[in-house]
């Protein structure tokens, strides 16, 4: 592959090299890990900085209204100034708060948002831990904000972060099922635990479409399924109820100020970052080219191209949406995004067992799309489904 | 014993003792999942990665979400007023040194002390994997499925919307 593509690769090998004359052996590895840590840190906060800009503007855009324009070229400065202002605003705790689960809350979320980038392959050669069960470490510190989430809603004694924590708990505890069960067909086809070994299972061309499992109508539904569990676990709208802003201030921060305050978005965009990696590395083929022909392209060029659609589609999808109620929110991941996972689970099975050729794809297809048609049916049969007629306020 | 493993044990330790002595309930459960984080970090140690891994998603992303949510739910934010001890300590105490005391005799007088420490086995996720496909296939398929059969059987219950009037 060209020296482009490696190009951080070989630059932390030199770096490494260079401070081997320095410090003594025994730290290099120490010295490794932390190169890793730093770019990944860097990279996806400055990332986290551009998203906040695009979307505001996106936001912004959707409803017809310009969005951020003062500050800097096209109002591109912005994020500095949030920051700036974020860092020098008084910290407020309340009275009565717990204050050092209060203090804890936003430090536990940011760490294990940051720790699931271990694992995601960025690039050719470009992973900063090749863990055997990478996925399971995925999921595992993922579970743990869940935790942070109730921390800080519980700490803050306030009604309003306190059933913000208990709805964001159990959508996450919701959304998780699904999210997890969608991801299993892929392991059951790759027979590995691995992200490292996913991207490489899903290397060359499948006929004139790049061999990514979201062509394949499993994938398909696999992703669609992982997308939008991951738009809840970020808690996004049309998901956003534990921080609806006409219900609950802000849900579980409501009690939060100044940088803690930041530490949250800080939070919520990385893990959204993290999933959507995640997604790509699964179903969107990593960071591969999707033609030979676009292999000139570095590897994490295509990762981070990727990553950006995916930003866009979230915030095009927060700008379209309106928020679900609570009921309809557990519904649909109850009664209709488990059923759909569980299926797609066969479905993938069928997938691997039947030969390939057009039978394999006219089975699954319709594996995939009678099952969401009837199931969509059944759950609306008996509801009355019409324009929303407002008495009082017209 | 590395220091690695003195700084887990003692982090597990404290968290499992704060567990038990904290007045707020909801402290207590915090307490246990650092419990469990530490002993997933001591697993970890021990290169048991998917073993390390299920501690954490289990225990930590589940169970201390149950504890917390279970708290909150039966009784209100507010620390009893009550002794932490009970005002039998000492019969608890008695009952404690007696256990230890026994288990003390009963490991000390085992054979397991006088065997050789077999070299630890470097266990892979694959190797686990396989096991579980082949050798444990049968108690494998029978656990998926009576926790796949009580997934969907949760789902039904709720299925049925209350009609209303």
């Amino acid at each position: 592959m060209s020296e482009f593509d490696q190009i951080f690769v070989t630059l932390k090998h030199w770096l490494l090299g260079q401070l081997a004359n320095v410090v003594p052996g025994a730290l290099l590895p120490v010295l490794s890990a932390l190169l890793s840590i730093a770019a990944i840190i860097m990279v996806f906060a400055t990332l986290f900085a551009i998203m906040t800009i695009l979307e505001r503007k996106g936001l912004g855009r959707i409803q017809n209204r310009f969005g951020p324009n003062r500050v800097g070229p096209f109002g591109f400065l912005q994020p500095a100034a949030d920051g700036i202002k974020a860092l020098i605003k008084e910290d407020l705790v309340p009275r009565a708060a717990d204050k050092v689960v209060h203090l804890l809350a936003p430090v536990m979320l940011v760490v294990p948002a940051l720790l699931v980038y271990a694992v995601l392959p960025i690039g050719r050669n470009m992973v900063a831990i090749d863990f055997d069960a990478g996925l399971l470490f995925f999921f595992a510190v993922g579970a743990a904000s869940e935790l942070a989430v109730f921390m800080a809603g519980w700490s803050s004694r306030n009604k309003y972060a306190l059933l913000g924590a208990m709805r964001a708990v159990a959508q996450m505890v919701s959304y998780e099922i699904p999210l997890i069960l969608s991801t299993v067909s892929v392991v059951m086809i790759t027979g590995t635990l691995s992200p490292v070994k996913m991207v490489e299972a899903q290397v060359g061309q499948g006929g004139w479409l790049p061999a990514w499992f979201v062509f394949t109508p499993w994938g398909f539904a696999g992703f669609v399924l992982f997308m939008i569990a991951a738009n809840a676990e970020a808690n996004r709208s049309p998901f956003d109820l534990p921080e609806g802003e006409s219900e609950l201030v802000a849900g579980y921060f409501t009690e939060y100020s100044g940088f803690k305050f930041a530490l949250f978005f800080l939070a919520e965009y990385l893990g959204l970052f993290a999933v959507s990696g995640l997604g790509i590395t699964l179903f969107l083929g990593g960071w591969q080219a999707p033609f030979p022909a676009l292999e000139f392209i570095p590897s994490w060029a295509w990762f981070f191209a990727k990553l950006l659609g995916l930003i866009v589609l979230f915030i095009w999808t927060r700008g379209t949406l309106p928020r679900l109620r609570v009921d309809q929110l557990m519904n649909f991941a109850w009664k209709f995004m488990l059923p759909l996972a569980l299926i797609n689970l066969l479905t993938a099975a069928v997938w691997h067992y039947m030969p390939p050729g057009s039978p394999r794809w006219l089975v699954c297809s319709g594996m995939v799309v009678g099952p969401y048609v009837l199931l969509g049916r059944g759950l609306l049969a008996g509801k009355h489904v019409a324009k929303r007629i407002y008495r009082y306020a017209e | 014993m590395t220091p690695a493993f003195l700084i887990i044990a003692v982090l597990t330790i404290v968290a499992a003792a704060g567990a038990m002595t904290l007045r707020n309930l909801i402290h207590c459960a915090l307490a246990v999942a650092v419990a469990f984080v530490g002993l997933a970090a001591a697993y970890l140690q021990l290169n048991a990665q998917f073993v390390g891994f299920a501690q954490i998603l289990v225990y930590v992303g589940a169970v201390a979400i149950v504890i917390v949510f279970a708290a909150l739910l039966t009784r209100g934010g507010e620390p009893s007023s009550e002794a932490i001890f009970s005002k039998t300590w000492f019969a608890g105490l008695g009952v404690t040194i007696a256990v230890l005391g026994v288990l003390t005799w009963a490991i000390t007088r085992s054979v397991v002390t006088q065997r050789e420490t077999a070299p630890a086995p470097e266990v892979t996720v694959k190797q686990i994997g396989d096991a579980l496909m082949t050798k444990y296939v049968l108690p494998l398929e029978v656990i998926g499925l009576l926790l796949t059969a009580a997934l969907i059987g949760a789902v039904i219950i709720a299925m049925r919307d209350e009609v209303k009037k």
